[in-house]
């Protein structure tokens, strides 16, 4: 069993947002940035439950430039077994899902996971089109995930409930929240590691589809309006009369 | 050349997103000067597809192939594909909501065409194809261009007003030959009755101030007289007091509804990553410097055992009960 773990680096979830450079560019100083939460949590951490469990070899792949690094070896830390940098530093979703699929062609695997979306660009893109890339099935927003033999069992999110679904491998599924228990990495992990087989890899030239051209803040908030806590009617008059949501 | 929007139902209805992004995909055909045609896929009654023409549908497809029936992504992107080639479609416009965020993008692929998602604003057309879509989980807004003749854009829920004119269009049978589903649905585990959250335009959403799941009858009140979804903030879920599927933030759902009333939620940044899309925000909370009164609208300061009673009889004295 062959798992590719997709991770794309992230600004922290506490970062201040701020943009430079005429506004074409997120600011980056003070900002620490972090393996997306979706792809360390769930995706990483679901594939080394099944590498503890059924012996499964796990590789993590990035798609970015050398500031991924320290990233895929925090991944690394968790035990797993290699990494993969493709050293291409745009954003465009199908160009980093072209150069995953290119990757995976030559390797092969029998399960790639992404997280449900990037928490900076909120594209939920890139899993979508590695599997269509590939021509295997895609299973979004999984919450939970098994597999029995060559066969996987997902159970997924819809409005208000779940579907439970199957599909067979190779397969692409999309994580958040229930596919695993968070976990840290442990000392022996981050000691070893350094010594795992990382490599970096020149992109294909590809196609761009789509570019960000710039950024803006949404308007600020007015500010609260109090209302004293014994006067109820005046808050429902004033989302009737002055917000108009009721 | 047209503007084609896919129509997502569940069990023979068509949702309110669906609605959404049919009115979106209108505008632009009104902004550009293309007809209009909206996809339906599965079996879904008459009623429901005439219904379409009333929210800019100049004409409806409707297939219903066997292979529809259990989702797999893959198989309604490629319905779309053949939908798209036969209305020569430059704009495709779906929800962004689970089936949406599925199918787009392995459309994109079948299409070569750039995919823009979470768009919250009609395209700009006056020189190249732009559109602003949310990003930062909603902390900021991108401008973002596409470069690929054919564009695709997922619309955000709540971000485009509904207005029904009263007209109608013709249905027809769209017939193609399909890939059969690869992905297999064996059981559905749904709340029944209750208003799903991403299509919901009044939340009330419960956090630790509530003190445990046997208070939950009194936000409960207050929903179901202010016609709202519930929600719950993450360590709500983690403790088990509300299913996984309410907690909102960002681990969990991002809403966007006209009104979001919090109930002893204390606003960490994580929670208002997946709120802060709200047109309107009420936190009610005993600690006056809770961090959420700085993205509110409206506050209470108070306990919300003796507020939120209180709200719910002023709500149902001012609907009239
Ligand atoms: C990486 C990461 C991701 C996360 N993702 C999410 C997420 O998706 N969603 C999420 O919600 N959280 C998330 N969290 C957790 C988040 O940081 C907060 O811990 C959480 O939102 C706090 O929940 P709470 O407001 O319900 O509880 P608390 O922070 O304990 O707040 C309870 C509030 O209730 C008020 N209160 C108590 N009693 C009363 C009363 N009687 N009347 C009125 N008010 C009262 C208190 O003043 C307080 O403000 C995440 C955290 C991390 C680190
Ligand atoms: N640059 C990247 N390198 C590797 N994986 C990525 C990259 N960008 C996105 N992904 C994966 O695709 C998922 C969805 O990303 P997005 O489409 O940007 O929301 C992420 O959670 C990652 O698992």
């Amino acid at each position: 069993m062959k798992i590719l773990v997709c991770i794309s680096r992230t600004a922290d979830t506490t970062a201040k947002i701020a943009f430079t450079s005429n506004n074409t560019k997120f600011d980056e100083a003070d900002v620490q940035f972090i393996i997306n939460p979706y792809d360390e949590w769930y995706a990483l951490v679901r594939a080394l439950e099944m590498k503890e469990k059924d012996g499964a070899t796990v590789q993590l792949i990035s798609v970015g430039g050398p500031e991924t690094d320290p990233l895929l070896r925090r991944g690394l830390s968790y035990g797993l077994d290699s990494a993969v940098r493709v050293n291409y530093s745009g954003s465009d979703p199908f160009r980093i899902a072209s150069e995953i699929a290119a990757w995976v062609r030559g390797e092969g695997f029998d399960l790639i996971l992404t997280g449900k979306e990037t928490i900076d660009y909120n594209g939920s893109s890139v899993g979508g089109m590695i599997a269509a890339l590939l021509g295997v099935p895609f299973i979004s927003l999984a919450t939970k995930l098994d597999l029995a033999g060559s066969r996987a069992t997902v159970h997924r999110e819809m409005e208000g409930g779940e579907e439970i679904c199957e599909a067979d491998l190779p397969l692409v599924v999309s994580c958040q929240k229930g596919v695993a228990e968070m976990r840290m990495p442990n000392i022996r992990g981050i000691q070893t590691a350094r010594s795992k087989p990382f490599q970096v890899r020149e992109p294909e030239s590809g196609e761009e589809l789509i570019q960000s051209l710039d950024f803006e803040l949404p308007p600020a908030k007015a500010g609260v309006k109090l209302v004293p806590a014994d006067q109820p009617e005046e808050l429902v008059r004033l989302l009737h009369e002055e917000a108009r949501v009721i | 050349m047209s503007v084609l929007v896919y129509v997502d139902q569940q069990d023979g209805k068509i949702k309110k997103a669906a609605l959404e992004a049919l009115s979106y995909g209108a505008a632009i055909g009104s902004q550009a000067n293309l007809p209009v045609s909206a996809l339906v896929a599965g079996q879904v009654p008459k009623e429901e597809l005439d219904r379409l023409g009333s929210f800019g549908a100049g004409k409806v497809l409707h297939a219903s192939n066997g292979e529809l029936k259990s989702f797999d992504g893959a198989v309604h992107a490629a319905l779309l594909k053949a939908a798209a080639a036969k209305e020569n479609a430059t704009v495709i416009v779906l929800s962004h909501n689970f089936h949406g965020k599925d199918i787009a993008p392995q459309l994109s692929v079948l299409l070569r065409a750039g995919l823009v998602t979470g768009v919250i604003s009609l395209p700009d057309l006056s020189a190249e194809f732009t559109v602003k879509k949310s990003v930062f989980s909603g902390k900021a807004v991108a401008r973002v261009k596409v470069i690929s003749p054919v564009k695709i854009l997922t619309l955000s829920p709540n971000s485009f007003p509904l207005t029904p004119s009263g007209k109608s269009a013709p249905v027809e049978k769209l017939e193609v030959a399909l890939p059969a589903s690869r992905v297999k649905v064996t059981s559905v585990e749904k709340e029944s009755g209750a208003i799903p959250l991403p299509e919901a335009e009044i939340i009330v959403s419960g956090g630790r101030g509530m003190k445990g799941p046997e208070n939950w009858g009194m936000l409960e009140a207050l929903a179901q007289a202010l016609g709202a979804a519930t929600a719950c903030s993450r360590p709500v879920a983690d403790a088990g007091w509300r299913p996984h599927h309410e907690h909102v933030g960002q681990t969990g759902l991002t809403v966007r509804p006209n009104l979001y009333v919090a109930l002893g939620i204390s606003g960490a940044i994580q929670h208002l990553a997946g709120v802060n899309g709200s047109k309107v925000i009420v936190v009610i909370n005993k600690d006056p410097e809770a961090p959420f009164f700085k993205a509110a609208d409206y506050g209470l300061v108070g306990d919300i055992f003796q507020i939120v009673p209180a709200l719910t009889q002023a709500v149902k004295k001012f609907k009239g009960e």
